[in-house]
């Protein structure tokens, strides 16, 4: 009793994590060079850094997905030495990682995936009983009002990371690291999911957070430990945070302005699409799209506000070559003339471009390099009567990677070892290399640090500039408020508002989208 | 092996050391030296026999139709698919073309056209299902697998119909003719050597256009500012495949030459290897094997594309299976079984990933050696054929255990 109570009374600065020293090459690629770390009990320890700087190989050596002896360095948990040989290794000492891409399995129960791997058996036999119940007691204590027997397939995103997280306390964690948790989720979700991680703090269980929401982590982080080009910049405490002195010490400089200037010069109307009606491609009886009439003119740079699930990536990905849904009717026209834009190359064929929000499922062929990423939508442009011209593509690839700042080896890195936000200017580079006179991008900057989103938008303002037209959908408002010129605000398969970019506001956009839900109940 | 693969250990301007060039390219040197080991092994384990001129053109002809399927495989297994079917395709195929050349006394060339189309025909029939209905490729080609074994032994009613035509037996059992009249080398006491002189020019035509077009393009990405690989090298690696070329063919040249199928064999890989590396077509399996929805969504046709590798693979067993009915001069309601395993396992040891996305026509055509010198080296030592079988499994496994352990490493 009294031991423990004298723990606790010092608990705030016990330190439970130090990685010291820590250098871990990659063929070509120093990716962390000396980097130190601590954690100390019952804080929120958040790392940032610009894409590439080497926060995820920073957490995949402290949980063993790099075992020991692939890096330098010291990793020392409660006291101990630590040599991980795997992930099992490292959650045996109660460090838990949940990395961005959710390894949730889709056809099985809440209650199942939760003791994945950690079953409650006896002899092998699953006590169904004990299962269900410690899974309910899970979720409460996640804030997840479902019934464990639900299939996983059935969640959204934020219910899935809130899942991943009760999997994660049912291995008793000391240490919770989350690896861009919030990048997917709308603002409720991660504010519950942040709220969470306060609520943790006071059970003694630290977190390390990853995030490019810079608002978020000066919101809930204890301190900041920055990274950049692979090296330790410095910890901030509690009373130094501001989102201005962490960007300047991200990239190194301060940016004065978030959003680069533009004059808009805007032309006659490039892209419409009028009365435009999808189904949904199970439940074909279900409108998704309830029709949608849109515009976008030559030079304009056009936003499609609303919350997840309001059918934005249904529209946009149903306008390009159906590639979602089912019953669809309406009309798209480029330039005034009724296109046909029933499959990807009559779209691409058209001018149309769409930039996945999933780059890893619908973007990248990952096990393939840069180079044979980007020009794979548009191979007849480095070769001719069907060969390829190698030195053409090799041009090609160099060209991209420099305008977009892919931070890489060279162009021969195969796209699964990109950093996340690298993998993102991939995706950009394949649509910019297909030269299209419309380019539909589906939240382009997820995952991204401020200064490659800067440098996003000044593409996209070039683009623009040059008499394309660009078609945002965003879930962060500052960033179509930001950029645009006008914006459609998106509500249950419907437009319930549009803005323009001068007058708009989070609040007239949050209005729109309230006035909507009225109507459609 | 690979100028692509090669300089991916280089990044643009920087120096690549000789080393890290072989590191990365691990596989594709372990690959020849593998097959080198191994043939150096069975030459000594055969006395010699392995080497000989009349053992090494055996080889050849006995593996031509291994090789010809391994081709179109690795197309079906890096676009992410597998074909069970080829091995009853081929049969039926020959049975085929025995029916309309011995029975109904059809020209060669003409009947051997029909049957390359009853191949494409096949194999669009299997593709359809695959690509346009989305049934797993295993299922339909297995279901494939039993409906032409059974069709062959129905068509045959179970004989076996032979022989065929002397010009069709050319394609398994001919030369090409020595347009230069052969060379004979005295040797002293023993009996003199007669050479294919033909087959010794396109050795030496072969080995030159090898230099001209490696130190070519060699020169132009250097010319455009792009890093080749060391000097010493490449020099050292063209030197090897020369010396290599020069000596298979003048091994052949001291038998009867060139095989008519090795030439059919040979313009084959030509053309694989370009459509694999060079063209659109290629480029596009690739992305459909490593991504399928991505391929989609990058306006890849990829239900057609899929389509198409499947009738290629068709038309691909349909020659095999003519060149394997003109070798035995018969059809035979067995001929064709169990074809697929060998074929399936050539293009696996050659590297290529069941998952899709991952392979050479080289590396194939080399895994196909691989097996071929085996059976050859084994039969001749007197290896029973079971313990041939387990040893050829053996070697499979560890092939791919090789590559796994080699990934998981990088
Ligand atoms: N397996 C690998 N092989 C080669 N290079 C790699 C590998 N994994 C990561 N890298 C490189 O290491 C560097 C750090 O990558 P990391 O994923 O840690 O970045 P990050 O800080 O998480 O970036 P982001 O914010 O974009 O997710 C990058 O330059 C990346 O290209
Ligand atoms: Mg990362």
């Amino acid at each position: 009793m009294q031991d423990r109570l004298a723990s606790n009374g010092q608990s705030m600065n016990k330190t439970i994590l130090e990685m010291r020293g820590i250098t871990k090459t990659f063929p070509g690629v120093k990716a962390l060079q000396d980097v130190n770390l601590d954690v100390v009990e019952g804080e929120i320890h958040a790392i940032v850094g610009e894409n590439g700087a080497g926060k995820s190989t920073l957490m995949k050596v402290l949980s063993g997905v790099y075992p020991h002896g692939s890096y330098e360095g010291d990793v020392v948990f409660e006291g101990h030495e630590c040599h991980f040989h795997g992930i099992h290794d490292s959650e045996r000492v109660g460090i838990v990682i949940i990395h961005q891409e959710l390894a949730l399995v889709p056809l099985l129960s809440i209650a199942e995936n939760i003791f994945l791997g950690n079953e409650r058996a006896r002899n092998g036999v699953i006590d169904w009983h004990e299962v269900r119940s410690g899974a309910r007691k899970l979720l409460d204590m996640v804030g997840l009002n479902e019934d464990p027997e639900t299939l996983v397939t059935h969640l959204g995103t934020g219910k899935q990371q809130l899942v991943e997280i009760a999997k994660a306390l049912a291995k008793e964690v000391k240490l919770l690291i989350l690896d861009e948790p919030t990048a997917s989720l709308a603002e409720k979700d991660s504010n519950a999911l942040l709220d969470l991680l306060v609520a943790f703090k006071k059970q003694g269980i630290a977190s390390i957070l990853i995030s490019h929401k810079l608002n978020e982590v000066s919101k809930v982080a204890d301190r900041i430990t920055v990274l950049r080009d692979g090296k330790t910049i410095e910890t901030m405490n509690r009373e130094e945070i501001g989102e201005d002195r962490i960007i300047t010490s991200m990239v190194g400089r301060s940016i004065e302005d978030r959003y680069p200037g533009r004059t808009p010069q805007i032309g006659e109307t490039l892209f419409e699409v009028e009365n435009w009606v999808v189904h949904h491609p199970i439940h074909t009886e279900r409108q998704v799209i309830k029709g949608v009439d849109l515009a976008v003119r030559r030079g304009e740079v056009v936003g499609i506000a609303g919350l997840m699930g309001s059918g934005r990536t249904e529209l946009a990905m149903s306008v390009f070559g159906r590639t979602y849904g089912h019953g669809i009717t309406g009309q798209v026209r480029m330039n005034g003339k009724p296109v046909d834009t029933s499959s990807v190359k009559k779209a691409v064929d058209a001018g149309i471009a769409y930039v996945t929000e999933d780059r890893k499922t619908y973007g990248l062929n990952l096990i393939d390099h840069i180079k044979h990423n980007v020009t794979i939508a548009n191979l007849v442009g480095v070769s001719r009567g069907g060969v390829i011209d190698d030195l053409a593509e090799l041009r090609v690839a160099n060209d991209y990677r420099a305008r977009t700042n892919i931070r890489s080896s060279s162009v021969y890195q195969l796209t699964g070892n990109l950093s996340g936000g690298n993998q993102q200017k991939v995706v950009l580079s394949k649509w910019l290399f297909a030269d299209p006179q419309l380019l539909i991008l589906d939240e382009p900057t997820r995952g991204i640090d401020v200064g490659a989103k800067y440098e996003i938008y000044t593409i996209i303002n070039k683009l623009a500039g040059e008499g394309r037209g660009i078609l945002i959908i965003s879930s962060e408002m500052p960033e179509l408020l930001g950029i645009c010129d006008r914006i459609y605000v998106m509500n249950e398969g419907r437009i319930v508002g549009e803005l323009a970019g001068n007058e708009a506001s989070q609040e007239k956009i949050m209005r729109a989208i309230v006035r909507g839900e009225g109507k459609t109940a | 092996m690979s100028s692509e693969t090669v300089n991916s250990a280089a990044a643009p301007g920087a120096r690549s050391s000789v080393r890290a060039i072989i590191q990365s390219n691990l596989r594709d040197y372990g690959l020849v030296v593998a097959l080198l080991a191994i043939m150096v092994f069975f030459q000594f384990a055969t006395n010699g026999t392995l080497f000989k001129p009349v053992n090494l053109t055996n080889i050849v002809l006995q593996n031509s139709y291994i090789i010809i399927m391994a081709l179109g495989m690795l197309l079906v297994i890096v676009g992410g698919h597998i074909d069970l079917s080829v091995g009853s395709v081929s049969g039926f195929v020959g049975a085929v073309a025995a029916i309309l050349m011995v029975e109904y006394d059809l020209n060669p060339l003409v009947a051997a056209i029909l049957c390359l189309g009853v191949g494409a025909l096949i194999g669009a029939s299997q593709g359809f299902w695959i690509a346009y209905l989305k049934i797993p490729s295993f299922i339909v080609t297995l279901a494939g697998m039993l409906v032409f074994k059974g069709l062959s032994l129905a068509i045959l009613g179970g004989r076996s119909v032979g022989p065929f035509p002397p010009e069709f037996q050319m394609l398994s059992a001919g030369f090409i003719p020595d347009v230069f009249g052969p060379i004979t080398i005295p040797q002293g006491e023993a009996a003199p050597i007669t050479l294919h002189t033909t087959t010794l020019v396109i050795g030496i035509a072969i080995v030159l256009a090898i230099v001209y077009f490696s130190l070519t393009s060699r020169a132009s990405r250097e010319r455009h500012g792009y890093q080749a690989e060391p000097f010493a090298l490449f020099a050292v690696k063209t030197a090897i495949i020369g010396a290599l070329i020069l000596f298979f063919t003048y091994t052949l040249a001291s038998y009867k030459g060139i095989p008519n199928v090795m030439v059919v064999m040979s313009i084959l890989i030509a053309v694989f290897v370009f459509i694999t590396r060079m063209t659109t077509l290629g480029r596009r399996i690739y992305a459909l094997g490593g991504n399928a929805k991505a391929a989609q969504l990058s306006g890849i046709k990829t239900e057609r594309l899929t389509f198409y590798i499947f009738v290629i693979m068709g038309m691909l067993a349909a020659l095999a299976g003519l060149i394997f009915a003109a070798r035995l001069n018969t059809a035979t309601p067995k001929a064709g079984q169990g074809f697929e395993l060998d074929v399936i396992a050539a293009v696996f040891i050659g590297g290529a990933s069941m998952a899709g996305g991952v392979g050479q026509v080289a590396g194939a055509v080399i895994g196909a050696f691989i097996m071929g010198v085996m059976n050859n080296g084994m039969s001749i030592m007197g290896v029973n054929i079971d313990w041939q079988q387990v040893i050829k499994g053996l070697v499979l496994l560890g092939a791919v255990v090789f590559d796994v352990y080699n990934k998981n490493k990088a």
